[in-house]
């Protein structure tokens, strides 16, 4: 038996996760329209490679990765593209962005599926594939999996996070109860890419079924993988936290997993892997939940790109439901509208009321009661961050580790002032971005405004050289043939300098009859064997066609149809 | 006593000696508040402050010739930022110095002759182009300083105004409607 650890803070908010497991995960129907987003994924968005009014195939690439950090988009199912333009999404600032619009044809008709037997592959080649078929973690980061995999720091430990700790949420829940096997046997696929033995599937004590329906999964596949029921504390699901528990290791301020040598993959990205590796299937539909102030909360299977008002309208919202949101209800985020579209980051879809949620009562002072920092999971003294945010001194919040906070919003649910601690910590973090950004900017800027009046001042220096060393020659040249003659010639006392400056005039003219010449090159030079032949056929046609024209009189109009022969 | 006196004059000499040799060793070069000052400047390099760039400006600034409001590009906030590195008092835009939103060119390449006019302008090399050849503005580049747009011939610079997107939106201060509690 393992030794779990233990990490600081956490709180226990009801976990309201029975509604959404009674019944089994249902296939949602096939729209009647999708919308795909072409950024699904931390990164680069990704480019359209498909034309309006092509026709795809399920499964078929409609954006290819642009940059390192980047992922493929595909279509969800066979049908037409009739779009291919900015779109309303799910995200808080309501603004569009670039999206496919897919009518489907109703057949679902796979495309190529390319299956791999993932022993005989390389990591290399496992993460082209990964790439090429849009796998992306799905627990909420959609960090591209295959940079995960890139990562050159040796992996003794891969952790797979199935501890689900956010309230609502049950789509990895439910994953694990129904398809255990297919999720250890894409474990297996990352396993053997990352050349680690040690494996470890972490899954919160309130999750008995999945834990079970796991354990016979990794029985029945003889893996020496280890199951183990965590402690349900919330963030308790926070990778880094997850791994803090299992391993006892901390990841440090500012770095990566890997960089204490674990690796963590989410339950249904591995089994988006194991869907990818060994049936070919590009990543084009997910498992959330529709939950909250719904007659039938319940977890569907849907393609990437359905409108959430399709889902919802599935489980029957009730009356008073008056906003959607999109993740839990500690993190999530409040939807702009509830036809956007189903995306790759999706897990959970929560119908809200004023009855289910109400709104938090007015933010007050903080009093400076501490309890904050007595539940941040990261250590962190919420109440001096706030301070900093809410001052826009940005400067000290940073160096109070703003950029450590996990964004988990447990010191705001503790908080006896109802103070919005994380909208405060999100406000400050992106002030903090676009300044750094714009720093740099105006680095650049400083830089670029330094070297061309360097650039300038070479460029003046070298035009006075030139000009000297032609007055030197000249004036050497003078001399010699005034030598060699002995006859003196009267001259202008300037004459020196107006040939040069004559002569450089008509360097520049001839330089730019050149440029003239070669910036607009004949289309006739440098033709193919078959342009040739189609000239000549068309000059013997002109020919017939004046001759025609000769022969009928001056006055008639030249046959337009001999073209045609 | 007389040892110990001259002790302690070898010292002193010695350790000037140091010290002078250091100041001329190790002099920084230039100015450094003007540098300091040039470092929270937003090197637009527009000129609109009355100099010919950010740098200049800085120089003014560190001789105490000129105010610490005249760089529009610079915002509010650079003023703040320059009040507070030299120690006085914030002080207002003037009435003919109002910032903007921020911009950048944008060259209508049906219309470009390629007079080259307008890189000639452009004080960090943002435009791309040759002679006779349509030009372009290196997006990223552009500082949105509005020196090419008086000299162009055809007048087909236009300043487009940066709008709002997915890569560079910001979560906003939380402000919450005033509920009545009576
Ligand atoms: S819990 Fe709220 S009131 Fe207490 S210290 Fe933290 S921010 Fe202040
Ligand atoms: S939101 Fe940030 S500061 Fe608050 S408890 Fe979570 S990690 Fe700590
Ligand atoms: S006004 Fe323009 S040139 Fe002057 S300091 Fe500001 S950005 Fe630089
Ligand atoms: S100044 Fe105007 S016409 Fe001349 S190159 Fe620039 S954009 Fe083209």
């Amino acid at each position: 038996m393992i030794r779990l650890h233990r990490f600081h803070g956490g709180i226990h908010p009801p976990t309201h996760k029975a509604e959404s497991t009674r019944t089994p995960i249902m296939s949602a129907p096939l729209p009647a329209q999708l919308t795909i987003p072409f950024r699904q994924h931390a990164g680069e968005a990704a480019k359209p490679v498909v034309q309006v009014g092509e026709r795809v195939l399920k499964g078929q690439l409609i954006g290819e990765p642009v940059g390192a950090i980047s992922s493929s988009i595909h279509a969800p199912t066979s049908g037409t593209i009739t779009a291919i333009d900015l779109q309303q999404i799910a995200h808080p600032s309501a603004l569009p962005d670039l999206c496919a619009t897919l009518v489907p044809d109703g057949l679902d008709e796979w495309g190529v599926r390319q299956t791999l037997s993932y022993r005989q592959l390389s990591s290399d080649e496992l993460q082209k594939h990964l790439r090429r078929s849009g796998i992306v973690g799905l627990g909420g980061a959609v960090f591209p999996s295959d940079m995960k995999l890139r990562h050159p720091i040796v992996v003794d430990t891969l952790v797979i996070n199935g501890a689900e700790c956010e309230p609502y949420i049950t789509c990895d829940d439910m994953l694990m109860r129904e398809r255990a096997e297919a999720i250890v046997r894409g474990i297996e696929i990352l396993r053997h890419a990352l050349g680690t033995d040690a494996v470890l599937i972490g899954i919160e004590d309130n999750k008995p079924q999945a834990i079970s329906a796991m354990q016979r999964a990794v029985d029945d596949s003889s893996h020496p993988f280890k199951v183990i029921a965590v402690p349900t504390v919330y963030p308790g699901g926070s990778a880094k936290h997850l791994i803090k528990v299992l391993t006892g290791v901390e990841v440090p301020s500012g770095k990566l997993p890997t960089d204490v040598g674990v690796q963590c993959y989410n339950v249904a990205t591995a089994y988006a892997v194991h869907r990818a590796v060994e049936h070919g299937e590009t990543l084009v539909s997910r498992v959330v939940t529709v939950t909250g102030n719904v007659e039938q909360p319940r977890n569907y299977e849907a393609l990437i790109g359905t409108p959430f008002s399709d889902l919802v309208a599935l489980s029957i919202p009730k009356a008073d439901t008056n906003r959607y949101i999109m993740g839990g209800p500690m993190m999530g985020v409040e939807l702009p509208a509830v036809n956007v579209p189903l995306v790759k980051a999706s897990n959970c879809v929560i119908a809200a009321s004023d009855a289910l949620f109400p709104p938090p009562p007015a933010a007050m002072p903080c009093i400076r009661c501490t309890r904050c920092a007595q539940v941040c999971p990261v250590e962190l003294q919420p109440q001096d961050l706030y301070w900093f945010a809410q001052s826009h001194n940005f400067g000290k919040a940073q160096e109070y580790d703003l950029f450590d906070c996990i964004e988990c919003g447990a010191c705001a649910y503790v908080c006896p002032s109802s103070i919005p601690l994380v909208q405060y910590y999100r406000y400050a973090k992106s002030e903090i971005r676009a300044r750094d950004h714009e720093k740099r900017a105006a680095d650049l800027a400083r830089e670029r405004h330094e070297f061309r009046q360097f650039r300038i001042e070479r460029e003046k220096q070298e035009k006075a050289e030139r000009l000297a060393q032609k007055e030197r020659a000249a004036a050497a040249a003078k001399a010699a043939a005034e030598a060699a003659a002995a006859i003196p010639t009267p001259l202008e006392p300037n004459a020196d300098a107006e040939d040069t400056q004559q002569m450089r005039i008509d360097a520049a003219l001839a330089r730019a009859k050149e440029q003239a010449a070669t910036a607009h090159p004949r289309n006739t030079e440098a033709l193919t064997p078959e342009q040739r032949a189609e000239i000549e056929a068309i000059e013997v046609r002109r020919a017939h066609i004046h001759s025609l024209a000769a022969d009928a009189g001056a006055d008639d109009e030249p046959p337009k149809n001999s073209q045609g022969n | 006593m007389i040892t110990a006196l001259w002790i302690m004059v070898a010292l002193a000499a010695l350790l000037g000696m140091i010290l002078g040799y250091a100041s001329i060793r190790f002099r920084v070069e230039g100015n450094p508040l003007a540098e300091k000052i040039d470092a929270v400047l937003p090197q637009t390099q527009c000129g609109q402050c009355g100099y010919p760039g950010c740098k200049p400006y800085a120089d003014a600034i560190a001789k105490g010739e000129a105010d610490i409001n005249l760089c529009p590009p610079g915002g509010e906030e650079g003023i703040h930022k320059l009040a507070e590195l030299l120690g006085v008092e914030f002080k207002p835009f003037g009435e003919n110095a109002q910032p903007k939103p921020k911009a950048v060119a944008f060259i209508d390449e049906q219309t470009c002759i390629g007079c080259t006019l307008c890189i000639q302008a452009c004080p960090v090399d943002a435009i791309a182009g040759a002679a006779k050849q349509m030009h372009t503005i290196i997006a990223s580049e552009c500082t949105g300083c509005e020196l090419c747009v008086p000299p162009c011939p055809v007048d087909c610079i236009s300043m487009l105004p940066i709008e709002e997107q997915l890569t560079n939106w910001k979560w906003r201060y939380p402000v919450y409607a005033l509920r009545q509690t009576s």
